[in-house]
C-alpha cells in the first residue's frame, strides 16, 4: 500500500538520479573518448611511453597484429601478476603474508589480467599493499584498457572505407589509460575521500573492543583502488567483503558515486561508436537496447527482493538477508544490477542470498553476455556482435544480402559473430556440467566449496562459472572457491571467456575494416528505427533464454517457484 | 544427378530412362502441365503460382525422398544429419529396451514413448527430404519436356579446310594461305569463295559428336543440332521448345540476331551456322541441369545462413550434453529419449529441412517466368540490385515512335495538313508511317475517310492511294514521300533534309513560314517529340511546306507507378537511350525514372557500371548485342536477351527467353523473395524454440520437482504427452510449410522498414505464438492414448 508506493517512488527516484547524470555526462565524454582514439596527436607521456617500451606507434595495424599486440601485453601482465604473487615475502609492504599459493596465484591473475576480478582469496588475509597496488590495481587500469581497444578497434572496423587496418593497440591501450581512465579514476577517487572511503599506506591497527578481544583494523589506499575498480568495471575488491565493507563504501553516497563511475564508460561508448561511425543514432540505437534491458533488469530484481515473503522479509519490509542497513534493498538492488549488467562484479550486498528469483537476475545479466551496458568497451563490442547476428536474420527478412552500417553480413562475418555467441555457453555449462559430472570434482564440489546442497548449491557453481566466463567477478558467496579445480577451472575460463572473444571480434574489425561501405538506401535495413531496437532486444533475450532456461530451472527457478 | 557430360546421347522422349526422373512429374502432373513454358511464355508476369502441393505431388516425391535418407547423403545438410542420428539411436534404444532393466529417470514416461518418439523421429527427418524432393520433382517434370528438344539430330557438317576445331571464324583467310596443308583437300570449304557453302563438301554426323568449331548446314524443316551463331543466311526459326514463344524468330548472319539454340527448328531457308559449344554444355543442357537442381551450389547467403544454424545446434548440443551432469546434482539422469527429443526441438530443423527447397523454388520461379539464371548466387545479387540500367526501346518505351499530332504550316489549313501527312505516310510501311494513318483515324477533324482510303489502298497495293510513285526512306536523303502523277512531289521528312529538299528547288520558304516552323519543330523536340516535316513542290516548280508530324516515343502504361516502387524500395533506375539528351530527358521525365545516360555507347554503358560499382552500389542490366557484352558481363545482374548474340549470353549470368527486357524488375522481386523466404522462416524457426521450451522442460523436471508445474503454461495434460507433442509439432510443422517454401513468402514493394515489420509481425510473433497453440492442440489428442 502506501509502504509499496513509497517502495516503488524510492527506487525510481534512485534510478532516475543515474539516469540524469548520465544523461548528461554520455555526450560529451562519448565525444571525448572519439577525440581520445582519433586524434593524431601524441601527448608528449605518451610518446615517452612509446619510446621506452620500444613499440612502434606510428604503423596502422591489420587485425592479426593488433591482436598479436594485444596478446603479448596481457600475457606480460599475466606473468607479471603471478610473479608477484609468488614472491610476495620478498616485496616490500607486504604486511608480512606468505607466497600465494600456485592455483590460487593463477587463478589471481588470470582474473585480473582478464577485467573479471573474481577473488578466491580473502585479499586483508592474502595479498600486501604491494600486490595490490602494483600488481591488481595496474591490471585494473590495463585489462580496462584493453577491453576498450578492442571495442575502439571494432568500431573502427565498421566506420573503415576499406584501408583494411583497425588502428594501433599500443597506442589505444596507452591513450585509454593516460587520457581516460587515470583522469577519471583520479576524480573518481577525490569524490570516493570526500565520501568517506579510506586512503591511507597504514598497516592494520589492532585496537581492544570493549568486550576485550583485540580487533585488526585494516587501512590502505583504499578509495584510490576504489576508483579504479568501478571506473574499469573490475570490481576486484580491497577487502573481501568488497563494497559491502564500510570502509570501502561508507554510505548511500559513496555507492551512487560507485555506481556512477561503473557506468558512465559503458553507457557513453554508444556516443563515441556513432561519432565514430558517422552516425549518432546508430549509437543512440544501442544506448537505448542497453538502457532498456538495465531499467527491465533493475525493476525486476527490486520487485523479487521487495515481493519477498515469510516473516523476516516481512518484518523487514523486503529480503534484507546480506544486505547492509544503510543502502536498504533498493540501494542493493541497483548496485547488483549495476555491477552484473557490466562486468564489474563489485557486491554491496551478498547476492547469494538474495530471494530465489532475485539472484537469477544478476545470473541473467551475466548471462546476457553483459550487455547492458556491459564492461567497459566488452560491453559495446558485445552488443555489436548480438547486433549483427540481428541484422544478419532483419537482412534476410527484407530481401537484402544482409548489412550493417554498409557492411555485408557475409559468410566470414557471421561464421565469427555466431561462435563469439558460442564460447561464454559452451564454458558456462561444460564448466557446470564437469563440476558435477566427474566423480572426484564433485567431491571437491560438495565436500568442500558448497555451503549449500540441493537447488541453491546448483546456483552457485552455476554463478561461478557464469561469472567466470562472463568475466564478471562476483559470486554467490555461499561458494568456496579456494580448490585446486576451482581455481584452475574458473582461472581458464576467466582467460577463454575474454581472449577468446576477443580474437573473434578482432578478426572481425579486419573482415569489416576490409570492406568498402555499401551505401544506404531506402532499401537499406535501418538500424536505428524502435523495430530494430526491439528486435536487437529480442535476439539478446531469445539466445540467453533458449541456452540457460534448462538449468536456470533447474537452479533459481525450481528453488523459486516453491 | 549429373548432367550427363560423359552421355550426351539425349533421351527419346517417350522413352526416358533417368530413373528418377520418370517417377516425377510426367505430363499428367497437374503441376507438371503448368510447368509447360507454352504455359508461362504467353503471360511473362506470371504471377501463376503452381498450385499448393498436393497430396499426389508429395506421394510421387515420396520415393526420391526416402533416397535422400541415405546418410552419406544426408551429412550435407547437417541439422537434419543430427535428427537421423537421434533417431537411430532412439530406435536402437527402443529395440534394447525390453531387455534393459528399468532405470530411475527424472520424466515418468509410459511404455512405448521411445518408440513414439523415434518414429517421430524419423517422420521429421523424411519430411525434411521431402521438402527438396518435392521441389527437385517439379523441376523435372520441366527438365523432362526440355529434354525432347534434345534428341538426337544428324548434323550435316561442313568440311573445313583446318581443323574442325578452329573456332576463331577470322582464321578461316589462313586456309587459302596455308593451302600446301595436308589439311587442303578437294571439297574443303573456302568461306572466302563459297560464303554460303554451297559447293562445300558435307559429312553427316550426330549431334552428339559436334564441338566448338564446326560449321553446318540446317535447312528447312531441320533441327538445328547445337548452339551456335549463324555465319550466313537469313531464316525463320521456331523456338518454341525453348521459350514457348510459338511465333517464329528471324535469325540472320551479323548483327545482333545471329545465335542460335540447339533443339529449335528452322522453318524456311537455309543456315550455316558455326558451333559454339559443345554436347553436354550446351544451353538446354544447362537449362535442365538448373531446373533439377543438379548443379546447385549454395549461395553465399545460404552458406553464411548454413553457419548461423550449424552454431545454433553447437549451442543446443552443448545445452543437451551437460543437462544431466549439471542435472545430477539434484536430479535423477533425464532419460535418452527426452533428451534427445529436447535436442531435435531445439535446433532448427524447420528451416534446415525448407533450407534446399526454398533455393530450388526460387530458380524454379525465375524459369516459369522464363528466364535463366546461370547461377543461384545472381538470384540472390538480384535482390541485393541497388541500380537498374534499363534500355529504353522495348523496356520504357513501346518500340516505336508514334505520331500524336499534325500541326498545320502557317498559311495551310488543317484538312491539307492532313491530306499531305496522311498521302505522305501512305506509301511508308514502317511502324511510325503506319502510325500516322492510325491517328488521322481516330484523330477529331482529321479526315478519317482519306486515311482508310490510304490505308486500304497500301494494304491492296503497297502503293499509294495517289496514283504515284511510292519514295521509300534512303539514310542519304533522310526523306520519304511520293511522286504523284501529275508531276509533283510531296516528301516527309527531318526539318532539315526537307527544307534542303526545297532550298534545291528554290522554294525556300519565307521568313515568316520559316521562323514558325522553326518554333513548331523546337517546341516538339524540346518535348522529346521527333518532328517530321512535310513539303510539295509542285508540278509548276512552286514548293511550300505544308505540316508537321509530331512523332512520339510513347511510354509504357503503369512506368511511373512501378519505378516509384523500385524507389520505395531503394533502387535507382537509369535510363540508357542513343537519344540526344533533350529527348531522352523528356522521355525520362514522362517515365519517372531517377537518370538518364543519353547518347549512350556501350563504353558508356561499362563506365557507368564501373561508377556505380565503386560506389559500392550493385547493378543489373540487359543487352543483346555483341557490344554489349562488356557491360554484361561488368554488371552484377547481366539479363541478356535470348533473340541476342551468344557473346551476350555468354557475357551475362542470365538469360531471358523472352527477350523482355522490362522483366529485369520481376528478376529484382524475385531475387528479394528468396531471401524473405529464407529469413522469414529461420525466424520463425528459431521463435518456435521458446514454446517448445516451456513444453518440455518443465516436464523434464516436474516429477522431481513439481513446482515447476507453474512452467508448464500450456497445461499439458503429462510429461510424456508434453515431450511428445512437442516433437510430434516440429515435424508436422515441416510439411506444413512446404507448400510457403515452395511458393515463397510474399513480396511487396515496399521500403525495408515496412517490410521488417510486417515480417517480424508474421514470422517472429507469429512463431512465437503458433507453436504454443500447436501443441496445445496435439497434445489434447495424444492425451487421449492410453498411457500419455
Amino acid at each position: 500500500m502506501s509502504d509499496v508506493g513509497l517502495n516503488v517512488l524510492w527506487a525510481v527516484a534512485a534510478l532516475a538520479v543515474v539516469i540524469l547524470i548520465l544523461a548528461a555526462v554520455h555526450r560529451p565524454l562519448g565525444a571525448y573518448m572519439a577525440w581520445v582514439y582519433t586524434g593524431p596527436k601524441n601527448w608528449r607521456v605518451e610518446r615517452g611511453i612509446y619510446k621506452l617500451s620500444g613499440v612502434s606507434a606510428d604503423a596502422e595495424q591489420t587485425w592479426r597484429t593488433y591482436l598479436r599486440s594485444v596478446l603479448i601485453f596481457s600475457a606480460g601482465g599475466l606473468l607479471l601478476v603471478y610473479a608477484l604473487q609468488r614472491m610476495q615475502p620478498f616485496l616490500p609492504a607486504s604486511l608480512g603474508l606468505p607466497a600465494v599459493e600456485e592455483g590460487l596465484a593463477f587463478n589471481t591473475a588470470a582474473s585480473f589480467v582478464g577485467n573479471t576480478n573474481w577473488q578466491s582469496y580473502s585479499p586483508e588475509q592474502t595479498l600486501g599493499l604491494t600486490v595490490q597496488m602494483a600488481g591488481l590495481a595496474v591490471q585494473n587500469f590495463l585489462s580496462a584498457a584493453v577491453g576498450l581497444a578492442v571495442a575502439i578497434a571494432l568500431v573502427r572496423g565498421l566506420a573503415s572505407k576499406g584501408s583494411g587496418t583497425i588502428g594501433n593497440a599500443w597506442v589505444d591501450i596507452t591513450r585509454g589509460t593516460v587520457r581516460l581512465l587515470l583522469p577519471i579514476a583520479a576524480v573518481g577517487a577525490l569524490l570516493l575521500v570526500v565520501a568517506g572511503v579510506v586512503q591511507n599506506l597504514a598497516s592494520p591497527e589492532a585496537v581492544s573492543t570493549v568486550t576485550g578481544t583485540v580487533q585488526n583494523i585494516p587501512g590502505g589506499p583504499v578509495a584510490s583502488q576504489e576508483a579504479i575498480k568501478m571506473l574499469g568495471t573490475n570490481g576486484g575488491g580491497f577487502f573481501n567483503a568488497n563494497s559491502a565493507h564500510p570502509f570501502e563504501n561508507p554510505n548511500p553516497f559513496s555507492s551512487l558515486v560507485q555506481i556512477l563511475l561503473v557506468l558512465i564508460i559503458p553507457f557513453s561508448l554508444p556516443r563515441t561508436f556513432g561519432l565514430m561511425v558517422g552516425s549518432p543514432r546508430q549509437g543512440r540505437a544501442i544506448l537505448v537496447v542497453m538502457a532498456g534491458l538495465f531499467i527491465t533488469s533493475y525493476a525486476l530484481l527490486t520487485w523479487a527482493e521487495l515481493a519477498a515473503n515469510g516473516a523476516a522479509p516481512e518484518a523487514a519490509g523486503g529480503a534484507m538477508e546480506g544486505k547492509e542497513q544503510r543502502f536498504g534493498i533498493i540501494g542493493s538492488t541497483l548496485f547488483a544490477t549495476t555491477t552484473t549488467g557490466t562486468s564489474t562484479g563489485a557486491v554491496n550486498s551478498m547476492h547469494d542470498s538474495y530471494t530465489a528469483l532475485g539472484g537469477a537476475l544478476p545470473m541473467l545479466n551475466m548471462m546476457l553476455g553483459e550487455v547492458a551496458p556491459g564492461g567497459v568497451g566488452s560491453g559495446l563490442y558485445g552488443m555489436l556482435i548480438l547486433a549483427i547476428v540481428a541484422v544478419f536474420v532483419a537482412g534476410l527478412l527484407v530481401g537484402r544480402t544482409p548489412e550493417y552500417l554498409g557492411k555485408r553480413i557475409g559468410r566470414h562475418e557471421i561464421t565469427l559473430a555466431s561462435l563469439y555467441l558460442l564460447v561464454t555457453p559452451t564454458l558456462v555449462l561444460t564448466g557446470t556440467a564437469l563440476s558435477f559430472g566427474i566423480p572426484a570434482l564433485r567431491e571437491s564440489i560438495t565436500g568442500t566449496s558448497l555451503l549449500n546442497d540441493g537447488n541453491h548449491g546448483l546456483s552457485e557453481v552455476l554463478y561461478a562459472f557464469t561469472s567466470a566466463a562472463n568475466n564478471n567477478g562476483s559470486a554467490f558467496a555461499g561458494l568456496t572457491a579456494n580448490t585446486p579445480w576451482l581455481n584452475w577451472a574458473l582461472g581458464l575460463a576467466i582467460l577463454l571467456g575474454r581472449f577468446l572473444p576477443i580474437l573473434l571480434v578482432l578478426a572481425l574489425a579486419g573482415k569489416l575494416a576490409a570492406q568498402r561501405p555499401i551505401p544506404a538506401t531506402a532499401g537499406t535495413l535501418p538500424t536505428h528505427r524502435p523495430l530494430f531496437q526491439g528486435m536487437l532486444a529480442g535476439v539478446t533475450l531469445l539466445f540467453t533464454a533458449l541456452t540457460y532456461f534448462p538449468v536456470l530451472a533447474l537452479g533459481p527457478l525450481a528453488e523459486g517457484t516453491i | 544427378m549429373s548432367i550427363k557430360t560423359e552421355h550426351p546421347i539425349a533421351t527419346p522422349p517417350a522413352n526416358n530412362p533417368s530413373g528418377s526422373g520418370a517417377a516425377h512429374g510426367g505430363a499428367g502432373d497437374p503441376d507438371a502441365s503448368q510447368n509447360q513454358p507454352q504455359d508461362t511464355g504467353a503471360t511473362p508476369s506470371g504471377a501463376k503460382t503452381p498450385s499448393a502441393l498436393s497430396g499426389r505431388a508429395l506421394l510421387k516425391a515420396l520415393p526420391l525422398a526416402l533416397r535422400k535418407l541415405n546418410p552419406v547423403a544426408m551429412i550435407r545438410r547437417p541439422v537434419l544429419f543430427v535428427v537421423e542420428l537421434g533417431a537411430a539411436l532412439l530406435t536402437v534404444l527402443a529395440l534394447a529396451e525390453p531387455f534393459l532393466g528399468a532405470q530411475e529417470t527424472a520424466t515418468p514416461t509410459p511404455a512405448g514413448f521411445t518408440w513414439a518418439i523415434a518414429i517421430w523421429l524419423w517422420l521429421t527427418v523424411l519430411f525434411g527430404s521431402l521438402a527438396e524432393a518435392v521441389a527437385e520433382g517439379r523441376g523435372k517434370a520441366q527438365a523432362d519436356t526440355l529434354r525432347k528438344t534434345r534428341s538426337e539430330t544428324p548434323a550435316r557438317v561442313v568440311e573445313q579446310g583446318k581443323p574442325t576445331t578452329q573456332a576463331k571464324p577470322t582464321a578461316q583467310g589462313g586456309s587459302t594461305a596455308s593451302g600446301s596443308d595436308a589439311g587442303n583437300r578437294a571439297g574443303a570449304w573456302d568461306p572466302a569463295s563459297d560464303p554460303a557453302a554451297l559447293r562445300a563438301t558435307v559429312t553427316k554426323r550426330a549431334s552428339s559428336a559436334l564441338v566448338a568449331g564446326d560449321v553446318v548446314v540446317v535447312e528447312a524443316g531441320e533441327l538445328i543440332p547445337g548452339d551456335g551463331d549463324v555465319i550466313h543466311g537469313v531464316a525463320s526459326v521456331d523456338e518454341s521448345a525453348i521459350t514457348g514463344e510459338s511465333a517464329p524468330v528471324v535469325r540472320e548472319s551479323g548483327g545482333d540476331r545471329s545465335s542460335v539454340t540447339g533443339g529449335t527448328r528452322v522453318l524456311s531457308d537455309r543456315l550455316l551456322v558455326r558451333i559454339t559449344s559443345t554436347p553436354g554444355q550446351t544451353f538446354v543442357d544447362r537449362m535442365i541441369a538448373l531446373v533439377e537442381g543438379a548443379s546447385r551450389r549454395k549461395t553465399p547467403n545460404e552458406v553464411a545462413l548454413d553457419v548461423l544454424l550449424a552454431t545454433l545446434t553447437l549451442v543446443f548440443l552443448v545445452v543437451t550434453l551437460t543437462l544431466n551432469p549439471i542435472a545430477s546434482a539434484v536430479a535423477p539422469p533425464v532419460s535418452l529419449a527426452v533428451l534427445v527429443a529436447l535436442l531435435v526441438c531445439l535446433i532448427p530443423t524447420t528451416i534446415s529441412a525448407l533450407l534446399s527447397a526454398i533455393g530450388i523454388a526460387g530458380m524454379d520461379r525465375l524459369v516459369r517466368r522464363n528466364v535463366l539464371a546461370l547461377s543461384g548466387r545472381a538470384v540472390e545479387a538480384a535482390g541485393d540490385v541497388s541500380t537498374l540500367l534499363l534500355d529504353k526501346t522495348g523496356t520504357i518505351t513501346y518500340g516505336n515512335r508514334r505520331a500524336v499530332a499534325v500541326i498545320p504550316a502557317a498559311g495551310v489549313d488543317q484538312e491539307s495538313a492532313w491530306s499531305a501527312a496522311v498521302e505522305a505516310s501512305a506509301a511508308d510501311t514502317t511502324p511510325e508511317g503506319r502510325s500516322v494513318l492510325d491517328l488521322a483515324r481516330t484523330e477529331a477533324g482529321a479526315p478519317s475517310a482519306l486515311a482508310d482510303a490510304a490505308a486500304s489502298g497500301t494494304e491492296a497495293s503497297g502503293a499509294g492511294a495517289s496514283d504515284g510513285t511510292p519514295v521509300a526512306f534512303s539514310a542519304t536523303t533522310r526523306m520519304s514521300g511520293v511522286d504523284r502523277a501529275d508531276g509533283s512531289s510531296l516528301r516527309k521528312g527531318a526539318a532539315s533534309a526537307v527544307l534542303a529538299w526545297l532550298d534545291a528547288a528554290g522554294q525556300s520558304p519565307d521568313a515568316r513560314t520559316h521562323s514558325a516552323l522553326d518554333d513548331a519543330v523546337g517546341t516538339i523536340a524540346a518535348s522529346g517529340g521527333t518532328p517530321l516535316v512535310v513539303a510539295e513542290l509542285t508540278a509548276a516548280g512552286g514548293g511550300r511546306v505544308l505540316a508537321v508530324i509530331h512523332l512520339k516515343d510513347v511510354v509504357k502504361e503503369g512506368l511511373p507507378e512501378k519505378f516509384a516502387q523500385l524507389r520505395a524500395m531503394g533502387i535507382r533506375t537509369v535510363m540508357i537511350t542513343g537519344d540526344n539528351q533533350v529527348t531522352a530527358r523528356a522521355i525520362a521525365a514522362e517515365a519517372g525514372v531517377d537518370d538518364v545516360l543519353a547518347e549512350a555507347t556501350p563504353e558508356d554503358k561499362l563506365a557507368l557500371i564501373k561508377a556505380e560499382q565503386s560506389g559500392g552500389r550493385m547493378v543489373a542490366m540487359t543487352g543483346d548485342g555483341t557490344n554489349d557484352a562488356p557491360a554484361l558481363a561488368q554488371a552484377d545482374v547481366g539479363v541478356a536477351m535470348n533473340t541476342g548474340t551468344s557473346a551476350a549470353k555468354e557475357a551475362g549470368n542470365m538469360v531471358d527467353l523472352d527477350s523482355d527486357p522490362a522483366k529485369l524488375i520481376d528478376i529484382v522481386a524475385i531475387g528479394k523473395q528468396l531471401l524473405i523466404t529464407r529469413g522469414a522462416l529461420t525466424t520463425f524457426s528459431i521463435a518456435n524454440d521458446l514454446a517448445k521450451y516451456f513444453a518440455i522442460v518443465p516436464a523434464m523436471f516436474m516429477g522431481v520437482f513439481p513446482q515447476l508445474a507453474a512452467l508448464n503454461v500450456m497445461s499439458l495434460s503429462s510429461p510424456a504427452s508434453a515431450v511428445l507433442s512437442a516433437v510430434i509439432f516440429n515435424a508436422v510443422v515441416i510439411l506444413a510449410l512446404i507448400p510457403l517454401s515452395l511458393r515463397g513468402v510474399k513480396y511487396r514493394a515496399v521500403s525495408a522498414s515496412k517490410l521488417l515489420g510486417r515480417n517480424l509481425l508474421i514470422y517472429g510473433l507469429g512463431g512465437v505464438v503458433a507453436p504454443f497453440v500447436g501443441i496445445k492442440l496435439i497434445d489434447l489428442l495424444v492425451s487421449l492414448i492410453p498411457g500419455f
